[in-house]
């Protein structure tokens, strides 16, 4: 059954498109969290006062999700502190103070590729997770056993703010297409399809000049609607397949790729530097400059937010991915992750208090997964847990729809994670 | 740098308030009053001020009295009064106008739990209450019209008015429900900014057209007399007593249009809109547990297992 999925209409603000990536000095210092990927923590592989190079492994992945961690400078370790997570877990952390050098590690040669495991290897030994946000390490996406007939590359990239995968296209649409044409060489897809929101003309424009003599890669422009790039959203759109509880995607016969993701495989593949960089768009309302920068892995937010000219006496919120699913973090001075394609820095809002729900029903018009946050709440408040499972509460993503357009201003989308976490598991 | 606050997603939030809500439907009922004032006269402003500040009252009171937090100001009180007072005749005593207020607000609404809380429209249950109360001030002798007491169209014989009468309201009846022109031009307004829904009022209006129709009677006439339009677009469609899926709102506007045909063709009464609403009011816990959303890609099994309701 073909059904229109919820969605809202957001701000823009990716003012930040039309900008040339700025290129980060080597850091003094960088502090690298052993957790930045979905998976259990790296295991530390050097100690205190070893000398590491650039794309030196200094974790190993543990464990069926884990992956291998890099140092994106070379100097020395100064420290292996902790620090605590979004969850309230603590995790370790690598402190490296850099020569100044990015000396080479010997070890960097592009990787041998023969056949689909040894791409898979390749991918995993690169450190490479979903660099969307999520997270998600990509080689476990690739070593699919199920038929894979479509490979979307994910550059919908749909919240307000971020534009660090657009700037990617723009500035290295060889790239993009290039790793795209990899995982469909190495895992036998014959087609590919870019799905772009349609807020990006510049970067479908690079897109379409790139793709104008081939028909294994398509372009797809999604509609400006949020959450369009969630997994299960962008797949309906495009395919209008339905991924099911507990199903994968490729148990629909897809995989859903970040598009700055594949150019990173490609670029793995061609000189085997693993993921030690990425671009970071750095933005908000007390950012004069805004602007996309390729930065470091474990650089601090506040180094770039330096760079990009912050008011610092202004900032109020410091977060970490974009205004609706990011993270707001105790301190600007957290370092840089595999994940995070955006840090705002953003001013004092007016504080709105919650008042009663009105049931106007506008969280449940908003939610892409047709869920009832309005119901959701009042069986949390109830602790019910028997009609929370029937409101499929484990469904929701967190895109936090419901609580943009709540006029009571309740934190829905909090009470959905929290619903979630009272359900026993099984 | 400050102390960082640390907040949940999202860190953006849209501009809709329920203060902007409630306001946006009383500039959308507007018309209805000039309208009001002009065809009953200067007295129709002195009942909805009456209304209107009295219900704000009663709640500001309330507050003060159970030393809850003051809500007056997301005008929710001020809509309520304003609906009531639409309802009531302009000859109407102005005691009865904030009896009716005091019912609507702190009855029907705050004493149980306050906005959105409450299982019935306040100003409809307030409303039937007065009617059941003060009958000699609300019906037959208590509509003037012209400065002579007139039958309404409902209880006048069908076909006594014309249809342009009967659309701009030239007629006796309550002050809010006659001109159905300004009532329309409301609706659209609340509609147009997505304020309500249409799927209820017009498959309220739509059900009881077709009854009508199939029993015999003037489509036309009773579509634009009494409180259908009214009660269709303004009173069933408060949010906190009809159903929240469009599925819902449906079922409740199919059963509004079949209850109102029933009592104003087969009852006793006149008019029905207001007992089809508040019957609708009390069924609506059960057709939202009835009209759950299916969620993006659940799983549905079978419903055998559920005998707990």
């Amino acid at each position: 059954m073909i059904r229109k999925l919820g969605g809202i209409r957001l701000p823009h603000l990716k003012g930040t498109q039309i900008s040339e990536t700025i290129i980060q000095n080597t850091p003094k210092k960088v502090m690298i969290p052993m957790s930045m990927s979905m998976g259990s923590e790296a295991e530390i592989a050097i100690n205190i006062g070893d000398t590491v190079f650039v794309g030196q492994k200094i974790a190993q992945s543990s464990g069926a999700l884990s992956l291998p961690i890099h140092s994106s400078v070379s100097g020395k370790v100064s420290a292996i502190g902790e620090m605590r997570l979004i969850n309230g877990a603590k995790c370790k952390t690598v402190e490296i103070e850099s020569d100044g050098e990015q000396t080479l590690s010997a070890d960097i040669k592009p990787p041998q590729i023969t056949d689909k495991d040894s791409f898979i290897d390749a991918v995993k030994e690169s450190g490479i997770c979903g660099l969307g946000g999520a997270g998600f390490p990509t080689y476990i996406k690739l070593s699919t056993k199920s038929d894979i007939d479509t490979l979307i590359i994910n550059a919908a990239e749909c919240e307000p703010y971020i534009t660090s995968d657009c700037r990617e296209i723009i500035e290295h649409t060889d790239d993009v297409t290039d790793g795209i044409r990899l995982i469909m060489k190495w895992l036998d897809i014959k087609k590919a399809i870019i799905a772009i929101e349609a807020n990006k003309p510049e970067a479908i424009e690079a897109l379409n000049q790139n793709l104008e003599n081939s028909s294994d890669i398509s372009v797809f422009v999604l509609p400006e609607s949020y959450p369009q790039g969630a997994e299960k959203v962008i797949i309906h759109t495009v395919t209008k397949r339905v991924v099911k509880v507990g199903m994968l995607p490729s148990d629909v016969g897809v995989i859903v790729i970040n598009v700055s993701t594949a150019s990173q495989i490609k670029r793995y593949c061609d000189t085997g530097i693993p993921l030690i960089k990425r671009r970071v768009t750095v933005e908000g309302d007390c950012v004069s400059k805004p602007c996309n920068i390729m930065a470091y892995i474990g650089t601090s937010a506040r180094e770039l937010f330096e760079l990009a000219d912050t008011n610092f006496s202004k900032v109020n919120r410091v977060i970490f991915g974009g205004p609706m699913m990011g993270i707001s973090k105790m301190s600007a001075d957290a370092p840089i992750t595999k994940t995070t394609n955006a840090i705002l820095a953003l001013a004092k809002k007016e504080y709105k208090p919650q008042t009663a729900c009105i049931r106007c029903a506008r969280c449940i018009n908003a939610c892409p997964l047709k869920l009832m946050p309005t119901e959701i709440e009042k069986a949390y408040n109830a602790r019910d847990i028997d009609r929370l499972k029937k409101l499929d509460v484990m469904l929701c993503m967190n895109c936090a729809s419901c609580s943009y357009v709540c006029p009571a201003n309740r934190n829905l989308a909090e009470t959905n994670q929290l619903a979630k976490s009272i359900i026993p598991k099984g | 740098m400050n102390k960082l606050t640390v907040l949940p997603s999202p860190q953006i939030r849209s501009y809709v308030s329920t203060q902007k809500i409630m306001l946006c439907v009383c500039l959308a009922l507007l018309p209805t009053v000039i309208a009001a004032a002009i065809l009953h006269g200067a007295r129709a402003l002195l009942v909805v001020l009456c209304c209107v500040i009295s219900a704000v009252m009663f709640e500001y009171i309330f507050s003060l009295v159970t030393k809850k937090e003051n809500t007056i100001s997301d005008l929710s009180a001020a809509v309520t009064g304003l609906l009531l007072a639409l309802n009531l005749p302009v000859t109407i005593p102005l005691w009865i106008c904030s009896l009716g207020s005091f019912i609507a607000v702190v009855i029907v609404k705050q004493f149980f739990g306050g906005l959105g809380k409450n299982f019935a429209n306040p100003a409809m249950t307030a409303r039937i209450v007065l009617m059941l109360s003060f009958a000699q001030y609300m019906s037959q002798d208590a509509f003037i019209f012209d400065g002579v007491s007139q039958a309404t169209p409902l209880s006048a014989p069908q076909g006594s008015f014309e249809t342009a009468e009967l659309f701009l309201g030239q007629t006796a009846g309550c002050i809010g429900e006659t001109c159905t022109l300004t009532l329309l031009i409301g609706a659209a307004t609340l509609i147009a900014l997505r304020i309500i829904s249409p799927v209820l009022p017009v498959a309220f209006i739509g059900t009881f057209a077709i009854c009508i129709a199939i029993s015999g009677n003037d489509v036309v006439y009773h579509l634009l007399s009494g409180g259908l339009v009214l009660g269709a677009f303004f009173m069933a469609t408060d949010y906190v007593t009809s159903p929240v899926t469009a599925k819902g709102k449906l079922i409740a506007g199919v059963f509004c249009g079949f209850i109102t045909f029933i009592i104003r063709i087969y009852a006793n009464s006149p008019e029905g809109v207001s007992y089809a609403i508040l019957l609708m009011n009390i069924l609506t816990p059960y057709i939202d547990d009835f009209t759950h959303t299916k969620p993006f890609g659940a799983i549905r099994k079978e419903r055998k297992g559920e005998a707990d309701a």
